[in-house]
């Protein structure tokens, strides 16, 4: 295989990092982000894996200490990036912990996960403070008002 | 006494290791003062270390220390490369998290419950360890990994302001996502490079895409520098990528937001120049490619648009993050004219702003020690009831300002003169001045509600604030009055820093 299709992981790739951006932009449920986001990361993982590859190279591993007999001359694929990601895993994993606790604590505290209706709910708090906001306002200018009358 | 433990020589990776395993350690120390001690303490040693780092550098002949971990040569192993910037930079985040630490513990107290102490101060410390790691490494696929250690841990640290605003939760979640995003991005473009390139290391990297035939037109090599630039925009809360910042630093615990204005999104303008001008090199990045332009506009725009938004707030911390992202329009602003007086402006810019708004986010925290808020509305009059914390608010938005004999004036100073000189970049000097009119305006309706109204309800019965608070407030105000009056020790670094970025090797 040769040409765009030869190299059909980079496209795999690109995908799942498209379908994951899309989720993490357009789904309002925060659970359905975090997945998202996980797809994201995943598919930078398929990146980093893809580009280790060498041709006709194998496993990097040192034949003759596993069977005593033969040793394998042959090109080996470039370990490095697979030690990479394997740290780039662990910090997903990590991310998506402190995602899901923050997920938890949030159904806690707004009693739903909907991104549009945690929105809602703090644009209602907001209009509140506002409101309560005003209504110190108006007293202000009742007690300016008397204070000018008294100077009258 | 200090060579008997070998200490002088390893400094780089001490900066590291201290906070790390130190910060780790704090969990253990039990439910009352013990943790804010312990942290208060590894922070101590870390600045004094980063202290000696700094006399190191200024000493070390060839201007840089570069430090390779275990003994691996740098082509498979980390470096740690320490130059004026870096040295500057750290300097700047463990001063900035040692009297931030000091600040912490009363505002702490009451905004977070006793029992998450040990936690809290944990994760602070360990972001403050993230945050010095981006600065000292030289090796690009470790600055992803301890950008992710102070990522998470910050995310932490905002969900901690949720006992006092639920909203806190949702901000870090937000910022969770879209900073993730902008990691990956990086990542992304690290891995691009080290496809060109084979390795992991600046300088090598540096060299090997100096000797490229035709870089200009090398597909993976252009793709690389848009995805670090993007990962970089959305890091550093560059104007439109900024969404992320107003809220999170406004609903997280007041300690946090003064820690992070002065370090977090510094230490992501520190990766841009390293990117951008060791990596890349400024041939590349500024002269093939228009990254000046597209920084520069994106930069004044920001610096216009949330002027405006922050003189509209009344939420004091609101109004001080809106402020934050049209301060990092300077910093930008001024790399990306590329040359020596505006990288220096944007390098001392990074130093004064962390002092200036560090100490205005204590001066808010302050007051939402004793009020429990920090609204236009409850501050009338606390011109008389909190002197020395409103005092420090107005003379840190006069460095805003750039006001004469305070540190944004230097800073300004050399930035319109790095504007004037660059060819047809005038209207950044314009922008500049507009913006420094929008300071003006929401620094002065901060002052006319503190010191020209009466207060009201409780305002009318607090005292000042503590000494624990107040202090470390005005050791950041103080030293950014000082740096404006004496500004030979920050102008010369960040000369030299300069100049070594636009050299092409640090």
């Amino acid at each position: 295989m040769t040409g765009a299709l030869g190299i059909y992981n980079y496209w795999i790739y690109v995908v799942l990092m498209m379908i994951g951006l899309y989720g993490v932009i357009a789904k309002p449920n925060l659970i359905k982000q975090a997945i998202a986001l996980g797809l994201f990361q995943t598919g930078i993982f398929l990146y980093y894996i893809s580009m280790a590859v060498v041709d006709g190279g194998t496993a990097p591993v040192w034949t003759t200490i596993l069977d005593g007999a033969q040793k394998y001359e042959g090109p080996y694929d470039n370990p490095l990036p697979h030690v990479l990601i394997l740290t780039a895993i662990v910090v997903s994993v990590s991310v998506l912990a402190v995602a899901l606790a923050l997920i938890i604590n949030i159904k806690r505290a707004y009693g739903t996960i909907e991104y549009d209706e945690i929105e809602a709910m703090d644009q209602a708090d907001k209009r509140a403070d506002y409101l309560r906001g005003q209504v110190t306002d108006a007293a202000d200018d009742v007690e300016h008002k008397q204070e000018g009358h008294h100077h009258a | 006494m200090l060579d008997a433990f070998e200490l002088v020589p390893n400094l780089p990776v001490l900066v590291v290791t201290t906070p790390l395993i130190g910060g780790v350690l704090t969990i253990a120390m039990g439910r009352g003062k013990g943790p804010w001690a312990w942290a208060t303490l590894i922070t101590g040693v870390v600045f004094y270390f980063t202290v000696l780092l700094m006399q190191q550098v200024l000493a070390a002949k060839t201007g840089y220390i570069s430090y390779e971990l275990g003994n691996w040569p740098r082509q498979w192993g980390i470096e740690y490369r320490v130059d004026a910037l870096n040295a500057f930079i750290l300097l700047t985040v463990a001063g900035v998290g040692f009297v931030t630490t000091l600040y912490a513990q009363k505002s702490v107290e009451k905004e977070i419950p006793q029992d998450r102490h040990n936690f809290f101060y944990a994760v602070w410390v360990l972001a403050i360890c993230g945050l010095l790691g981006i600065t000292v490494t030289g090796d690009a696929f470790n600055v992803y990994v301890l950008l992710e250690i102070s990522s998470l841990t910050v995310y932490a640290l905002i969900a901690m302001g949720k006992d006092m605003n639920r909203q806190a939760l949702t901000a870090s979640l937000r910022y969770l996502i879209l900073g993730s995003v902008g990691a990956s991005f990086i990542l992304l473009g690290i891995g691009y490079l080290m496809m060109v390139t084979g390795t992991l290391n600046m300088e090598d990297m540096h060299d090997r895409l100096a000797a490229l035939p035709d870089i200009v037109h090398h597909r993976t090599v252009l793709v690389a520098f848009a995805f670090l630039l993007c990962g970089l925009g959305l890091k550093m809360a560059l104007f439109p990528l900024h969404m992320w910042l107003p809220k999170a630093y406004t609903y997280a615990p007041s300690a946090v937001s003064a820690l992070l204005s002065a370090t977090a999104t510094k230490v992501g303008i520190y990766m841009a120049f390293r990117f951008l001008f060791t990596i890349f090199g400024v041939g590349f990045s500024f002269v093939a490619m228009p990254a000046n332009l597209v920084l520069s506009v994106a930069a004044c725009a920001g610096i216009l648009v949330t002027g405006v938004t922050a003189v509209r707030q009344t939420n004091l911390k609101r109004m001080l993050a809106y402020s934050s992202v049209g301060q990092l329009g300077y910093i930008v602003a001024g790399f990306s004219l590329a040359n020596v007086h505006g990288v220096a402006g944007s390098v001392v810019h990074i130093f004064n702003h962390a002092m200036m708004k560090g100490g205005m986010f204590m001066a808010a925290g302050a007051i939402m020690y004793r009020l429990g808020r920090c609204d236009l509305r409850s501050i009338r009059g606390l011109g008389k009831r909190m002197p020395l914390t409103m005092a420090a608010f107005v003379a840190g938005g006069l460095g805003l300002v750039g006001f004469p004999l305070t540190a944004g004036f230097i800073s300004k100073w050399y930035l319109v003169q790095g504007a004037l000189e660059a060819p047809h970049m005038w209207p950044v000097a314009a922008v500049v001045l507009v913006g420094s009119l929008l300071a003006v305006a929401y620094t002065w309706r901060v002052v006319e509600a503190a010191y020209f109204q009466e207060p009201e309800g409780e305002s009318a019965l607090v005292t000042e604030a503590p000494l624990s608070m107040v202090a470390p407030m005005w050791i950041l105000i103080g030293a950014s009055v000082y740096f404006g009056v004496s500004a030979t020790f920050t102008g010369e670094i960040s000369m030299r820093a300069a100049k070594s970025l636009l050299g092409g090797a640090p």
